[in-house]
This record gives C-alpha cells, structure tokens and sequence, in this order.
C-alpha cells in the first residue's frame, strides 16, 4: 500500500479524509494540519502521494519543493494523468489535489484521489446543510421577534401578528424573515423597547 | 449590444488594481462585458481552475505563461497575453536585524540597489566566515519576476543564489509572518506585502524592484488561447477595458479612491493607507517626494506585451537552470506574448502603440519618444542598476554572459 500524506489546515475534514482511507485499506495515513517545517516532514516520511486542499496558499511553495528542493528526493508529479482531463476536473471542483512520486501505478492512485475527492464533496455537503440549518434556525427566530413586536405595539394576536407578516410579504414580494428583519431594525432605531 | 459574461482571476496584491478598477469602476460594463472577478490563494489555483475552465482569464506573473508554454508546470495551460498590467511594484524586504546588520557593514539607501548589494555581500561574507548558516531569502513563485530580480540583483553583487543564499517559495500573505518569526531574512513580493512588515516593525525595505530595473515587467493578463481563439470582439473588449482601466489608475487624482477600493476584504483585505503606498511610490523611504516609477500601471507603454520582456525572462529561466535553451524553446517563450492581439484590440482607441514588437531593455537612462502607430508615446527610463543591456536579437550572446556570475 502506498503511503499518503494528507495536508489540509482544516482538521476536521483532513480527520474525515484520514478515516476514508483508513477504511479503504491504507494504513500509512499521515495527517498535517501546520505546513511549518514542511520539507522535513516530506524528507522523513518519503510519501507516495500527497493530498492537499485547493484552498491552501502553500501550494506554490509545495510545487517548488517537489521541482527543486534536496529535501525531497524522489521526483514528485501532479498527480493525475496530465491526459485524464476528467479526473482532474473531478478533483478541482472537490477543491483537492494531488501528488504523487513517479512511477506510482496509476491505478492506485486512482483510489487514493477518488476517495479524496468523494470526502471532500461530503464535508462540502455536510457544511452546507449546516449552514442551511443555522440560516433557518436565525430566520425562525427573527420571526417570532417580530410576532412579538407586532403583538405587543399593535394588540394582535399570533396568528394575526404572523398574517400580517405574510400579507407585506406578499405584497412585498420578499420574504417574511426579511420583513420580520426590517421590522425589528425599525423599531430598533425608532427606541421600541422592552417589546423583545 | 450584447453582454458578454468574463470570469477572472487575481491574487489580492496592489497591482491587481487594473483588473479590479475595470469591474469596479464601469470600464468592463462600458465594453459590454459583466466582469466577475475571484480572488485566488495561490498561483497553482489560478493555473488549474482556468485550466478546466472555471476562468476565461487572470491576473498573472508575468513569467507564468513562459512557463506554461515551455512545459514547466505540474498541469499544462494554452494561454496568450494580449496585455501586460503596469511595469514595478516589488521591493526586497529584510528583517530589521538584518538591515541594521546590512547598514553597519555598508550605509545604503534603498533607491541604490548596487549599495545594498555591497551590503549584503559583507554579511553573507562574515557568516560564511563564523560558519553561520545561509540566510534565507524567500519569493512567491519560481516563475516569477520577484525570484528574477532579486537573483539578478544578487548575482550582480556577488551574491551567488542558491550556493551563498537560500531562496525558498512563500506565498504573498505569509511573508510578514515569516519575517517576524525568524523563519526567513528577507523576500522580495509584490505591494502592500512590503508595508505590512515595514508597518509591523519587523521588515525594512532594502531596495526596490523600480531600482533593480527601471520600468521593468510584473503582471500580465492572461488568457486561455481556446476561449481567445474562439471570443476574438470580447477579447477586444476586454483589453480595451483593462486598457482604460490602466490610464484611470496611473492618474494621481485616482489614487485615494482606488486604496478604497482595494483595501476591501474582497480585494486585498488591507488598510487603505498601506496600498496607496504603492500607488504614491512611497514605499521605500527616501529623503525626496517618493519614486513616480515605482509602480507605473498606464505610462510609457506599461500595458504594452513586449517580447522582449518575455525573452529576458526566458533568458532568466535559462540561467537558473529551469530550462536548457534551444532556438525552440526561446520562440514559444517569445510567441506567447501577443501584441498583435494588443493592437487589434486598441485599433480604434486614439492610443499611441509601439510600432515595434520588441526592444533593446536596460538602453534608456532618461524617458524618450519612441515610434508609435499615432500620436506621441514616452518610454523609459529602463535601466538595470549594474548598467548592462539586453538585445533580444542577441540573446545567444547575453546567455553567455550571464553565466559568469
């Protein structure tokens, strides 16, 4: 089994990535997280391939090593194929790429950046439902206070207060939580207190 | 007039004012163009996502297509260079410690890059002599034109790259950094890296790019050659976008305003007044006004792609051993630069355009009237600080030269 270096300054998801490929079969996972001192690490732990996440700056400085450093003693490579366009479109638009040793068979390879790729696309996932999650849960709350403006300044009762909500929504053509957003701010600035 | 949607590419540095002040400040929209622009964390992004196609163009290094068309990259990228975006804008920055060092063994000032080079050679002398290690220099790329001038700048003053100093890759943001943490002793980056460590007390400017050689090349805009080769009337709109977007930069009155804009978390993310540094030419202390050349976005043909940049850059690829030289080799080195795309583009603009596609580099002392396609065009001064000339019709002859350190 090739051994694989997995450098992402998000820990989380290079913890995500480290457990993939432990589940696949690779023991020789190791995960860095601080590229400080770099060279080093790749000196003594001599990987086969290295991951890396498209977002990190020290990208430039990873390719220069592999070209020139007397730290890294074998020749490292792009990953993929440079022929394989579609691996490594796959790869960009996970946001992950890939380095290999020379004369690394292909098809090893291939597993290692597949199930790279398919973890980052999960993590991606997974932050954008949580994202969601929490947008939802502000506007849930951005509307009740906003019920309870209207209850309290105009004597309406929930579901009128919400109606009524609705009812500029519509006529609006916005959202409710945006409304409900307006709404508070206004009576933020016009010094309603005591009414959330 | 129909709109044509143009993604683009740049790293959050002074000189990417060009393409931001297009978008920004109507010269796109003007050419029927809805400009996007991305902000990149690193050059090999830019390279890989434009070489799938997620960006029609970038804000690049201008040896970064060189490299491109001579193989050099991990992933390969058809690109043309319609334009260049400004000439200056780097200076080398050292540690405090090292430039009182520097100062002690020889006085220099910054606008004196053979002074700072003596300097520099006293003490990479004496730590050799103490048995100390080398000192480490860093860039933001080998292609680029930071690790070119800084090597040509050493190597001029007896400083051999490499063998008496290291020269290690750091990326634009993590220069400060590196420098306060002692990891390096100096680099050489793009504004405003160089005023962020001089603000913060842990850098001080050594010399400037504008003084290693006076209107020297440093940003180009690149643009993939299938999209180019397929978009001839939006390519055109676009160089005349970018190139009325030069002229509204390189005019003083601007300056303020283009800070503003720049110093926006979307653009460069730093205070204003570190970026207008750049734009003022005050980034290296001096006793006058500051340097007008220090970065010049728009004058003496600074949007002009000249071959002749990119063969001197060639002929730096080739010192450093990044690439043997062939007859071949120099060709597709100078073939990527395109100023045949550059005068169809600005053909009928009243902009005066060098009739020629190259010149003799480093031969102006003082700024002189070239031939121009119409009206007048002042060029120069673009000397090299140790005073030699680059012929790119002679450039089997400067290859030879060089190679004597």
């Amino acid at each position: 089994m090739p051994s694989v270096l997995v450098i992402d300054d998000n820990s989380v998801r290079a913890t995500i990535i480290e457990a993939g490929l432990r589940e696949a079969g690779h023991d020789r996972v190791t995960v860095v997280t601080d590229v400080t001192g770099i060279a080093g690490k790749i000196a003594a732990l001599a990987p086969d391939v290295i991951v890396i996440d498209l977002e990190n700056p020290n990208r430039d400085m990873l390719e220069s090593m592999f070209q020139l450093s007397r730290a890294v003693k074998r020749p490292i490579a792009m990953f993929v194929d440079r022929t394989d366009s579609d691996a490594i479109e796959r790869a960009i638009d996970a946001g992950v790429s890939a380095y290999v040793v020379d004369g690394l068979r292909q098809e090893r390879v291939k597993t290692i950046l597949d199930m790279a790729i398919s973890r980052f696309k999960a993590y991606s996932r997974m932050e954008r439902e949580l994202e969601d999650a929490r947008n939802a849960l502000q506007s849930r709350e951005i509307v009740d206070r906003a019920k309870r403006l209207l209850m309290a300044s105009r004597g309406l009762s929930e579901s009128e207060a919400y109606a009524l909500l609705r009812k500029t929504a519509m006529n609006q053509n916005r959202k409710i939580s945006d409304v409900a957003q307006s709404l508070i701010l206004a009576a933020d600035l016009l010094g309603d207190e005591g009414q959330t | 007039m129909t709109v044509t949607d143009i993604t683009a590419a740049f790293l959050p540095l002074t000189d990417s004012a060009i393409l931001v002040a297009a978008r920004e400040c109507g010269f796109a929209e003007e050419e029927g163009i809805a400009l996007s622009l991305l902000r990149e964390t690193s050059w090999a992004n830019v390279r890989d996502r434009m070489a799938i196609g997620q960006f029609e163009a970038a804000h690049l290094l201008a040896p970064m297509p060189i490299a491109f068309a001579l193989g050099l990259t991990p992933l390969s990228l058809d690109l043309v260079v319609p334009m260049a975006m400004g000439l200056g804008g780097n200076a080398v920055t050292v540690s405090a410690a090292l430039h009182a060092q520097m100062q002690e063994a020889h006085p220099f000032e910054p606008s004196s890059p053979a002074d700072a080079g003596k300097a520099l050679a006293a003490i990479v002398q004496r730590r050799r002599a103490q048995g100390l290690d080398n000192l480490q220099f860093a860039v933001v790329h080998p292609h680029s034109g930071h690790n070119f001038e800084l090597c040509y700048w050493l190597a001029a003053s007896g400083v051999t790259p490499d063998v008496d100093i290291d020269i290690v890759v750091v990326p634009p943001p993590f220069m400060p950094d590196a420098l306060s943490s002692g990891q390096i002793n100096g680099f050489c980056v793009g504004e405003p890296w160089n005023s962020v460590a001089v603000e913060a007390g842990s850098g001080m400017i050594a010399t400037t790019k504008s003084a290693i050689w006076k209107s020297s090349p440093e940003k180009v805009l690149g643009v993939r050659a299938d999209w180019a080769s397929g978009n001839r009337e939006a390519l055109g709109a676009l160089v005349r976008a970018v190139y009325k977007a030069a002229q509204w930069c390189g005019e003083q009155e601007n300056h303020v305003a283009l800070s503003e804009i720049l110093a926006r978390d979307a653009y460069v993310g730093q205070p204003a007044s570190l970026i207008l540094r750049a734009l003022d030419g005050t980034v290296a202390p001096s006793s006058g006004s500051g340097d007008p050349r220090f970065f010049v976005p728009f004058d003496g043909a600074a949007t002009f792609p000249w071959q002749s940049h990119a063969l001197w850059f060639y002929s730096q690829m080739v010192r450093w051993g990044q690439i043997d030289h062939t007859a071949e080799n120099a060709e597709r080195a100078k073939r990527c630069y395109r100023p045949d795309l550059y005068r169809a583009a600005l053909d009928a603009l009243p902009a005066p355009i060098p009739s020629a596609n190259a010149k003799v580099e480093g031969a102006l002392t003082t700024a002189q009237p070239m031939g121009a396609t119409q009206g007048a065009l002042m060029l120069g001064p673009d000397g090299f600080f140790d005073a030699r000339t680059f012929d790119p019709d002679k450039l089997e002859a400067y290859l030879a030269e060089q190679k004597i350190v």
